[in-house]
């Protein structure tokens, strides 16, 4: 697994929707798709680097629709894993150094695309108002009163613009995607076109003929602005409303252990949706733990160790089938004879670990409610003790730490979570607890049940490197049934997806005063 | 529903025997021994004597052994169908009640029906061809 430093705090992540473009990754990509060029399948990464957030200090001039990332429009949009295979182990070493390299180029190229688009969206207006001045001052009109108050209209709508702008659009990056964000580019496209016609019609009209109509100009220029607005109404619709109506109900398995869980997403494209997936795997998913697997795995290995299989028939026969077929043959006879003893291994096995779980849970609560008792909080108006006696909340921690620590290391060790908890972490928990006045079974809570992924420390959340494997192409749309992975270095998660189906309600009116009743009655009189 | 909103009752053949049965005087009523159910006011579905549940006649639900009307022959489970002329297939229980507890009349006549008449009947029709 890399450490993928170098691409933090990119790609600018605003809003879901169809079509996604994370460009800083795409020269990883393309190595990478390359490589496994061999599936029919096409294979894009999917990159998360952490969530620093962006430097807008270069953006904050009003960029209209761009922030750094779409720098893919410039770039090759499409087909960047259709290539011929290549080594792998060449192409992994000289990664990270290609990378850095393609990296900073559509980092720059990107964000230079979007400064320039950004100033000319924002300068427009102004220049639509200055220009006349400049070059044609003697015949201009002057600016009467309702003139002046477009000046204003104009000023305050720019500032809304900007805010708007950098509420959308400025925003740390999440994740780098592998293909274009194909709204953001439509976007941008609309966004350049709309300006370009407007200056065309700008200087056709008014600078060659000179009008001296400056209210008319002003006009001109306020409606660009209100267009613009109304753009920025559009990106907000397509960026961020339309995916928020629940479209799909999808089905995400690990498959290391089958931990499965159901999320409603909207219309996404499937590498947003990858993306949706992975950020509520890491919040969901309680930590991936190979040392639980280790049984199965066992077992699976027994079955297979205590077969040999000899050919008997000698080296004459056609050896690669006949040593399959007789191997595949023994091993299932000797499978239905051991079918016997192996079940019943496990069930006394998985009985006496559940017994030895449940003695050191009870002798781990037992010494950490122990251990808590030992100190306490020292109120404001008791008389100060000597300042050997005081303590912060982290010597604390390390005084009472020793009583418990065998118990919970054995703890640990049953459940095969020792990897997770190195000391620091504990006795840091332990402080934070003992800061926060909780109980001990407050403070027990974080190792007896096995937690989401970020509550770990940084070197556990494996693969903050994803790879997304589907057979659609991964700027289509979810649709029902769809199937992609996202494969990490231990695991992978599958993921399918079900359309929410179309509900047909029809009403029926009850007039309340049709709710009668009447007894059941089954007299019996005798006479 | 009350009486005059029921639906009329629909025509009905049935095979009847005639039953006599004397009132006993206790103290200052005269009883006949037996209890009926049912009624047209009455939920017929929980009559455990009809075969068609939905039979709002009147039912003989219990006879007070040695009491007149076990003595006349009246069993458990007959359907009344008339009492004295009076029509019992289509009235309420009260009706029922008081047209079987005439404090004038000391005799009542019941035209009754039972399941195993009928089966007599048949039997005695398939044994004996008509002559």
């Amino acid at each position: 697994m890399d450490t993928e430093s170098t691409y933090s705090g990119y790609s600018h992540y605003s809003g879901r929707s169809r079509g996604s473009h994370r460009h800083g990754e795409r020269s990883r990509d393309r190595h990478k798709s390359r490589s496994k060029d061999s599936r029919s399948e096409k294979s894009v990464t999917i990159n998360t680097p952490p969530a620093e957030p962006l430097l807008g200090d270069s953006s904050v001039r009003g960029e209209q629709v761009q922030d750094d990332n779409w720098g893919e429009t410039t770039t090759a949009v499409t087909g960047t894993s259709e290539h011929s295979l290549s080594q792998e182990d060449i192409v992994r070493i000289t990664k990270d150094l290609e990378d850095s390299v393609g990296l900073d180029c559509r980092r720059y190229v990107t964000r230079t695309i979007a400064v320039i688009l950004g100033l000319l969206v924002f300068l427009t207006p102004l220049a639509f108002l200055v220009l006349p001045h400049i070059l044609w001052p003697e015949k201009l009109q002057s600016c009467g009163t309702a003139c002046e108050g477009l000046y204003i209209s104009v000023a305050f709508k720019l500032l809304i613009l900007l805010l708007a702008v950098w509420a959308l659009f400025f925003r740390p990056a999440r994740a780098g995607l592998p293909r274009v964000f194909v709204f953001r580019v439509l976007l941008a496209v609309l966004v350049f076109l709309f300006v370009v016609s407007y200056w065309l019609f700008y200087s056709v009209r008014i600078l060659d003929s000179q009008d001296d109509n400056y209210q008319g100009i002003v006009q001109y220029a306020v409606s660009l602005v209100d267009a613009l607005l109304f753009i920025h109404y559009l990106a907000v619709v397509l960026l961020e409303l339309r995916q928020l109506q629940p479209c799909f109900s999808v089905c995400v398995t690990r498959s290391s252990d089958g931990e499965t869980r159901h999320y409603n997403l909207g219309q996404l494209s499937i590498q947003r949706a990858a993306l949706a997936i992975i950020e509520h795997y890491y919040c969901d998913f309680p930590i991936h733990n190979p040392a639980l697997l280790s049984a199965s795995k066992s077992r699976a290995a027994k079955h297979l160790a205590g077969l040999k299989v000899y050919n008997v028939d000698g080296p004459g026969n056609n050896a690669a089938a006949g040593m399959a077929q007789s191997q595949s043959r023994a091993m299932i006879a000797a499978a239905a004879r051991r079918r016997d003893t192996s079940h019943n291994e496990l069930y006394y096995e998985e009985a006496e670990h559940e017994r030895r779980v449940r003695k050191r849970r009870a002798r781990l609560v037992v010494a950490v409610e122990e251990a808590f008792t030992h100190i306490k909080r020292m109120q404001e108006e008791e008389p100060k003790k000597a300042p050997g006696d005081v303590m912060d909340p982290r010597e604390a921690a390390q005084a009472i730490f020793p009583s418990m620590a065998r118990a919970l290391q054995k703890y640990l060790r049953t459940t095969k979570q020792q990897h997770c908890h190195s000391m620091e972490s504990i006795q840091q928990h332990l402080a934070f607890c003992i800061t926060n006045n909780m109980t001990p079974k407050a403070f027990l809570e974080s190792y007896l049940t096995p937690g989401p992924t970020l509550q770990y420390g940084k070197d556990h959340w494996l693969g903050r490197r994803w790879t997304l494997i589907s057979e659609a192409s991964v700027t289509n749309g979810l649709k029902d049934g769809s199937v992609f992975v996202l494969k990490c270095v231990d695991f992978s998660l599958v993921v399918t997806a079900k359309k929410i189906p179309y509900i047909q309600m029809s009403e029926e009116y009850i007039d309340p005063k049709s709710h009668k009743f009447v007894l059941r009655l089954q007299s019996e009189t005798s006479v | 529903l009350p009486a005059q909103d029921q639906p009329a009752g629909k025509p009905v053949t049935a095979v009847v025997q005639k039953i006599e049965i004397q009132k006993l005087r206790q103290g200052d009523n005269l009883i006949l021994g037996f209890s009926i159910g049912g009624g047209i006011d009455q939920d017929p579905g929980q009559n455990p004597f009809s075969e068609d549940k939905s039979d709002k006649g009147i039912y003989v639900t219990r006879i007070t052994p040695g009491g007149p009307a076990e003595v006349a022959d009246l069993r458990v489970g007959d359907k009344i169908m008339q009492v004295n002329g009076w029509d019992m297939t289509v009235v309420t229980h009260d009706q029922a009640r008081k047209k079987l507890t005439k404090k004038k009349e000391e005799v009542v006549r019941l035209l009754i029906t039972r399941k195993s008449l009928e089966e007599a009947v048949k039997h005695s029709k398939g044994c004996h061809p008509r002559q």
